[in-house]
């Protein structure tokens, strides 16, 4: 048996190389890595080490410049821009460090949207968005739109957008960044629960100690490369 | 309401003053072209139903040929018959039966070439003005009297007046010598020139007798009530049309084919200019709507980070503009059709136009044309256009990466 049908991210000697003004800056060298189902990741690593790189081309929003990536044993790598649009759409979650969220929709609109282009029907849309809303603690807050939320109110509701359509892989890029501590590990906590509940696999990235603190397994990158990755249960 | 169509809205909501202002340039364009569409096409009715009414009557009936060929032996056999057989049939009044011939119409002193038709006097003052602007005297009394009416011009120019004879000389429709004196009764004045320089008139029985044409004649002249009722007018006749030997029903358009030229040349001198105003205002639309994308490029890269294709949001943005659109061209066409209701009432001139209008027989004012097609043909070629201008935006989505959107501050 294919052991990437156990692992929910595989990725081989991926690399990743931006073209900026006839220089190549590379951004991940030769990145080798498994995460099994339902695991709880935390890619740390300073400024410019690769993080946000590495995140995006898990996610299939970018794509590496060699090596193989498989998301649920499927080859991303392989993938023509409509598979990725459909890989995204179904199967990941995305949590962004800021303006994650539509400005004009509510909470709940923002939640079905993903939903409405899921192909989702109005009804069942609605009961989700609800449940979900509610399971993220912003019951009640429904149908206010970002700009009356707080920072840390709007990133619950990327947190229910993320998991509402049940998918294998959330991915969180620093979405503290803009939180304070108290704000980040009530959030940090909201995340754990999801991975519990939901059996999500989640990678998230941050700089931030008390966030590292949360992870099961901590990957560190520096300079684009993987210097060290521990478990730490 | 889905949320595609929530979204479109409250975008559009976002900046409440570009909105308006874009509504605003879309409504005043449409509401221009609402109120000079309705005046050029009830101008364009105006200048036809004048044309019409005063001799050549909306549609002829006439024998297969006479058109191209107008010769004498072209003729509708038993053509009052006919013409009788016809007013019973379709329930229509102005139908009326003419014998049009060529003769050498001499004063004392002087003589011209002119047309000289025969009419059915009952009848010929439905189809034509002219019996209605004699000038002088009175009109043929009736269809077998012996007496002539003709244009006051050529009156002039023959130096005769009512009283006076006028002698007809021409050839029959056997080819025979054709010679009468007939007593002038009365002269018109139509301010057609053509006509009123030269037209000669007589009753029907009377030229059938000095022409020998028998009962025969050349044009069975028909008109609806009015203009708006000449396409049932044409329908009925068609149904109605007597299985005689080889006749025709021929339309306006056939009859006067320089008219129709006439507005078409107008038309297109028109369009070039509603054309050009529509440009204008459409290249200001352009640059709002690609102010909104651009101004949207993260928000776009978040949606096609989540999944969503391109050409959904190229959808949301043409939605947007459709939106958009409708909403300015309904304020448009509104403020159009009011403006136009308004003239239609008290009817629409400027300086010096009575004056014009007076010389080619015309009413001083104009009625614009309110219907469904002068309402919503300038506002559907704006919609056409600002639907291409926001199809260079919408487009533009495609080219877009979801990561390097999402990085655009
Ligand atoms: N679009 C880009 N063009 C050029 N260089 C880039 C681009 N994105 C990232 N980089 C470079 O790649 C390296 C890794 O960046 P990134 O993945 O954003 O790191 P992190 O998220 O850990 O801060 C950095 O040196 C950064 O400057
Ligand atoms: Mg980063």
């Amino acid at each position: 048996m294919d052991q990437s049908t156990e692992h929910t991210v595989v990725c081989r000697g991926v690399s990743k190389v931006y073209r900026q003004d006839a220089v190549a800056v590379p951004a991940l060298t030769d990145v080798a890595l498994e995460i099994p189902k339902q695991d709880f990741v935390c890619l740390s690593g300073p400024s410019g080490s690769g993080k946000t790189t590495l995140l995006n081309l898990i996610g299939g929003l970018d794509r590496p410049t060699s090596g193989e990536i498989s998301v649920d044993g499927r080859r991303i790598d392989l993938m023509d821009k409509g598979e990725l649009a459909e890989l995204r759409l179904r199967r990941i979650g995305f949590v962004f460090q800021a303006y994650n969220l539509i400005p004009v929709l509510s909470a709940r609109e923002n939640v079905e949207f993903v939903m409405q282009l899921q192909g989702v029907s109005a009804a069942e849309r609605a009961a989700r968005a609800r449940a979900i809303l509610k399971e993220v603690g912003l019951e009640g807050l429904e149908d206010r739109r970002p700009g009356e939320l707080s920072g840390g109110q709007q990133q619950r509701v990327a947190v229910a957008r993320a998991i509402v359509s049940e998918p294998s892989l959330v991915l969180a890029d620093e979405p503290t960044a803009n939180l304070d501590s108290k704000t980040a590990e009530n959030l940090m906590q909201l995340l754990r629960h999801m991975n519990t509940e939901h059996s999500v696999t989640f990678v998230f990235s941050t700089h931030d100690k008390l966030v590292m603190d949360f992870s099961r397994r901590l990957i560190t990158l520096r300079d684009g490369r993987i210097v060290d990755d521990v478990r730490r249960e | 309401m889905t949320i595609t169509l929530r979204l479109a809205w409250r975008n559009l909501w976002r900046h409440p003053r570009r909105t308006w202002l874009t509504a605003a340039a879309i409504a005043f364009s449409a509401m221009l072209l609402v109120f000079m569409i309705t005046l050029q096409l009830g101008a364009y009715d105006m200048v036809l139903d004048n044309s019409l009414r005063i001799f050549t009557g909306q549609m002829q009936i006439q024998r297969a040929g006479y058109l191209d060929k107008p010769q004498m032996r072209t003729t509708i056999p038993d053509a009052r018959r006919l013409a009788q057989e016809l007013r019973r049939a379709t329930g229509l009044a102005a139908v009326a039966a003419r014998a049009q011939g060529f003769a050498l119409a001499a004063s004392g002193t002087r003589s011209y070439g002119v047309p000289v038709i025969g009419v059915e006097p009952e009848h010929e003052w439905r189809v034509s003005t002219l019996p209605h602007v004699i000038k002088s005297g009175r009109y043929l009394a009736a269809v077998d009297a012996r007496e002539v009416v003709l244009g006051a011009a050529l009156a002039r120019n023959l130096k005769i007046r009512v009283g006076d004879e006028l002698t007809l000389l021409g050839a029959g429709k056997d080819g025979s010598t054709a010679a009468t004196v007939l007593p002038v009764v009365g002269l018109f004045e139509s301010g057609n020139l053509d006509l009123d320089r030269q037209l000669v008139q007589l009753p029907l029985v009377t030229f059938q007798d000095v022409f020998s044409m028998d009962g025969d004649a050349h044009v069975i002249v028909i008109s609806g009530d009015s203009l708006d009722d000449m396409g049932r007018a044409l329908t009925l006749v068609g149904a109605h049309m007597p299985a005689g030997p080889n006749l025709v029903l021929l339309g306006w358009e056939r009859l006067i084919p320089g008219l129709k030229q006439l507005i078409q040349a107008d038309m297109v001198q028109n369009w070039f200019m509603y054309i050009s105003l529509i440009v204008v205002v459409t290249f200001s639309i352009l640059n709002t709507f690609l102010m909104s994308v651009l101004e949207r490029t993260r928000e776009f890269g978040l949606m096609l980070a989540l999944g969503a294709r391109p050409l959904r949001i190229g959808g949301l943005v043409l939605l947007e503009s459709t939106l958009l659109a409708l909403m300015g061209l309904a304020i448009g066409i509104a403020l159009g059709f009011c403006i136009a209701l308004y003239f239609y009432f008290t009817g629409f001139s400027f300086p010096g136009m009575k004056e014009i209008h007076a010389q080619f027989g015309l009413p001083g004012v104009i009625t614009p044309k309110i219907s469904l097609l002068t309402l919503t043909l300038g506002p559907a070629v704006i919609f056409a256009f600002t639907a291409a201008a926001s199809l260079y935006p919408a487009l533009r989505i495609r080219r877009l990466a979801p990561v390097d959107a999402m990085r655009t501050v």
